[in-house]
């Protein structure tokens, strides 16, 4: 179901056709990078800490070096020192640990051999002395008085400190009078959350292949949401200028933000240089879960004040987030996220912390789930006790365009209403909830970003057409490229050819993040297509003999217009490329742009749950999301993006954990261990596409890949309060979670 | 001395022959030494499915098997259920409902899914979820992949009348 406001009629656009990548990926064609191999390739192993925090004394590598088949074995100390105010040096010390290692699983030395199994059983053989220190594991930990440092080279963010700290970043936000506004308060609720760190999940290992040459250069294959920043961030550590590496990018098999820094790819250069032979470097799951990106923990105090009238007046707390092993900004940006309701009086501090756990990286709408669970927990509380629907209560105070968000930066023009309206007169929230259930009900935002992308299109001879960015695809873009282009062209879908480019082959792009493909990188297709409309016309004005002035772009031909038109029959695309050599060569355009204008994305879900109050089991029966997507370029994968946050969001409210022992090292290092919803888990994820178009993009894309995480961990929180009268607060909403609660009511 | 068993099966209909350590598993086998990378290693522990494989009909993690204990066996991986340049109904289904997204775990739920309808023609939804339980997916939220199977189950019923 689509809820669409009027907009132009598209041929292409809002289209589901079959996308250009899908073929290879039922067959099994698609290159993944673990599935790449080059003659000569070593494999590579990589030994990694058993300490959450200790310092290295000494590495002997003498016996890994004699065993059969080892060919290269690196350590930190082949690498250059960065300077702590680098803005590399945070994850170049996540890469490979100098003088300490910040958590269990952090990598400090790295093998290639023959075999893998050889690398494997050499990295077993790297001798490392640790001297143990006192390790961090929780928030509460990282604050309390006389803590030991985590990390000594962390500086606290936004303060100027230069001392070295466990606060990574401290930051408030106000606006109003929040005392005047909880004296004036007919309810007041306030409770504290809880959040354990969780991971982003991708079914497909970190993996890569480099290949370095005796001339120094490095040709780089990588699993990646950007392979422009695997080029710079590699270059960086290496210490090499960028001109040495090129980073072509393997089809990605999942990434959810997770993909958006580098682990492997440094090291698996200095490998293959040190061998002078090509290395393959992959992750295991566990070294997956011991070693790369968390979402940071939480721990979220809140208080709302209301009148009875139900305007929301005044929001007041404090949210610490964990950053894992290094400093970082998920506690800002957490803060930042709370945007949605008017809220004349607003306190927020947002208080980041060090721990040696690992270094905590993006996760889909990152830092904005944790946010929504204490936020739309309170908000249902304060409907609950005024007896108010909770839709209405949120449409009264809803954000409209050039009402603030917690920054205090006005919105632009908005769909939160037309979402919060959709989901009101869905099927869904018009039947009546299942005997025994409880339905919840919770919004979510997320900013979405624009940034920098290139573009090239390339008309081929036959008039077919080739469409190249530098965006990896995560979730379909490629899809959503070609159909802008077919628009733009007037051009069959399927005589577009969507490609993402190596860093030597597409202009500079940023990193797939943000929600922002579609959008900005879309916008570089368009510009392109644009650009050699424009230059159709000049070769039809040549060979018509006319001027361009008199020349149209109409339905993907070029059409003469005025007294010259008598019997002149449109050009086709294939018309004009058939003569392009004789009218001035190929044609081809390239666009580049740093985007501005990310329209923001508003989602609204509703659930129905049976608890069973003898286990604390909570079964989902029905699962609707509502979000605001602009416009659909290709509708039915925004309706799996949206399907796929809330499924990611729903893992995360009821069963994903890490759980660390007293030594730091995670105990369910494993996809049994470490619980992600399977398809019995769910329901069907029923979606309404809200339309209300991003007048910042010539089609009115926002972007909608990271919102339909933010709303899932309330929308079950209230659902099972309304099936049990408990307030969850505590994260994972596990059965024996949920039992221990119920006992205690 | 690392010792080397010669493997004797049939593999996408095609009878092979292939050297194996004696820890290796069918997964690192049929990628490096037959060059079938279509079944993914996703986790090596038999836990998230992106390697399912079937053997003799039956779906398998080709990850929790050694490469010798193929000797024998009928082998079909994703790059054997087309039919020449027919797809199954499965695969092309999933391409029309959109029923992938990264498609890492795609191989591995196609096999499932054919395991599934080669036994039971018509499947539940729940039957669909339960076979299905054992194959992770991170993108879709599962729901157009159930829908996929739905679809290619009526078209394979459709198409056996």
């Amino acid at each position: 179901m689509t809820d669409t406001e009027a907009r132009p009629t598209y041929k292409y656009v809002g289209t589901r056709p079959i996308r250009h990548d899908g073929l290879d990926k039922v067959t099994g064609k698609a290159r993944f990078a673990a599935d790449l191999n080059m003659t000569g390739q070593l494999r590579a192993a990589i030994t990694r800490s058993p300490h959450a925090h200790a310092r290295i004394v000494s590495i002997d590598t003498s016996a890994a070096e004699a065993m059969p088949g080892v060919k290269a074995v690196v350590t930190g100390a082949d690498f250059p020192e960065i300077d702590i105010a680098d803005p590399i040096h945070d994850e170049a010390v996540n890469n490979i640990a100098r003088d300490e290692v910040l958590y269990n699983g952090h990598a400090v030395a790295a093998v290639a051999a023959t075999t893998l199994a050889q690398a494997r059983a050499a990295a077993v053989a790297v001798k490392v002395e640790y001297e143990e220190l006192p390790a961090i594991l929780s928030i509460d930990e990282a604050i309390a008085d006389g803590a030991p440092l985590a990390n000594p080279t962390t500086r606290t963010l936004f303060t100027g400190d230069t001392e070295p700290s466990n606060f990574a970043s401290i930051g408030q936000f106000e606006r109003g009078d929040v005392e005047a506004g909880f004296a004036a308060a007919d309810v007041i609720v306030e409770r504290e959350f809880t959040t354990v760190p969780v991971h982003q999940g991708y079914i497909e290992p970190h993996a890569c292949v480099a290949d370095c040459g005796q001339d120094g250069k490095a040709s780089i294959w990588a699993s990646s949401q950007g392979h422009f920043a695997v080029r710079s961030k590699t270059a960086a550590i290496l210490g090499w200028s960028t001109d040495r590496i090129k980073v072509t990018p393997a089809e990605i098999g999942g990434g959810f933000g997770g993909k958006t820094t580098i682990y492997l790819e440094p090291i698996a250069v200095r490998l293959s240089q040190k061998a002078g032979r090509p290395v393959k470097l992959a992750m295991t799951r566990e070294e997956v879960l011991r070693a790369t990106g968390p979402a940071p923990a939480s721990k979220i105090s809140l208080k709302i004040g209301a009148t009875n009238e139900g305007e929301l007046t005044t929001l007041a707390g404090t949210m610490y987030y964990s950053n894992g092993s290094t400093k970082g900004f998920s506690a800002l940006t957490g803060a930042m996220s709370v945007a949605s309701y008017k809220f004349p009086n607003l306190e927020l501090h947002a208080i980041g912390t060090v721990d040696n756990t690992p270094k905590s990286v993006a996760y889909r709408a990152p830092s904005a789930p944790q946010a929504a669970f204490a936020v739309e927990t309170l908000v249902d509380e304060i409907a609950e006790q005024l007896g108010m629907d909770p839709i209405e209560l949120r449409l009264r105070n809803a954000v409209v365009e050039g009402d603030p968000t917690a920054m205090g930066m006005p919105h632009p023009k908005i769909g939160f209403i037309e979402t919060l309206e959709a989901i009101k007169s869905s099927d869904h929230y018009n039947s009546p909830v299942p005997e025994g259930a409880g339905r919840g009900f919770a919004t979510g935002f997320w900013f979405n970003i624009g940034e920098q992308s290139s573009a090239t299109v390339n008309l081929n001879e036959d008039g077919t057409a080739t469409v190249i960015t530098g965006s990896p695809d995560i979730g379909g873009s490629r899809a959503s490229m070609a159909l802008m282009a077919a628009e733009e062209l007037g051009l069959d879908v399927h005589r577009i050819t969507p490609i993402v480019a190596d860093t030597e082959s597409v202009g500079f792009t940023d990193i797939t993040e943000g929600s922002r493909a579609t959008f900005a990188t879309g916008m570089a297709v368009v510009n392109a297509c644009r650009e050699l409309i424009e230059k159709m016309r000049e070769r039809a004005a040549v060979i018509r003999g006319v001027d361009v002035d008199q020349v149209a772009w109409i339905g993907g031909a070029a059409v003469v217009e005025g007294p010259a038109s008598e019997g002149s029959e449109p050009l086709t695309i294939a018309d004009i490329t058939a003569q392009a050599k004789m009218t001035g060569g190929p044609l081809t355009a390239t666009a580049s742009l740093n985007a501005a204008g990310a329209g923001p994305s508003f989602a609204a879900h509703l659930a129905d749950v049976l608890v069973d109050e003898e286990t604390g089991q909570v079964t989902i029966l029905r699962y609707t999301t509502a979000q605001d997507a602009g416009t659909a370029i290709h509708p039915a994968y925004v309706e799996g993006q949206m399907q796929g946050g809330s499924a990611q969001g729903i893992g995360w409210a009821l069963n994903e954990e890490y759980i660390f022992n007293a030594s730091g090292e995670m105990e369910n290092a494993s996809f049994l261990d470490y619980r992600m919803p399977v398809a019995s888990d769910l329901p069907m994820i029923e979606t309404i596409i809200v339309e209300v178009p991003n007048p910042s993009h010539p089609y009115g894309v926002r972007g909608v890949g990271e919102t339909g995480i933010v709303p899932p961990i309330p929308t079950l929180a209230n659902a099972i309060a309304a099936a049990t009268g408990v307030r969850m607060t505590d994260l994972p909403m596990s059965p024996p979670n949920v039992l221990k609660k119920i006992n205690e009511k | 001395m690392i010792n080397r068993t010669h493997v004797h099966c049939t593999v996408n209909g095609d009878e092979v022959d292939f050297l194996a350590d004696d820890a290796t598993s069918l997964l690192d086998a049929l990628r490096d030494e037959l060059g079938l990378t279509g079944a993914k290693e996703g986790c090596a522990t038999g836990d998230c499915g992106a390697c399912s494989i079937l053997v003799d009909g039956a779906v398998n993690c080709a990850c929790l098997m050694f490469a010798a204990e193929a000797e024998g066996h009928e082998i079909t991986t994703v790059e054997g259920i087309a039919d020449g340049d027919h797809l199954h109904p499965l695969q092309q289904v999933f391409l029309e409902e959109a029923a992938l997204q990264c498609g890492i775990c795609t191989p591995g739920v196609l096999v499932s899914a054919k395991a599934l309808l080669d036994h039971n023609p018509n499947p539940t939804e729940t039957e669909i979820r339960y076979a299905l339980a054992g194959n992770l997916c991170r993108c879709t939220g599962y729901d157009k992949i159930i829908h996929a199977v739905q679809e290619a189950a009526v078209q394979l019923n459709g198409a056996s009348k």
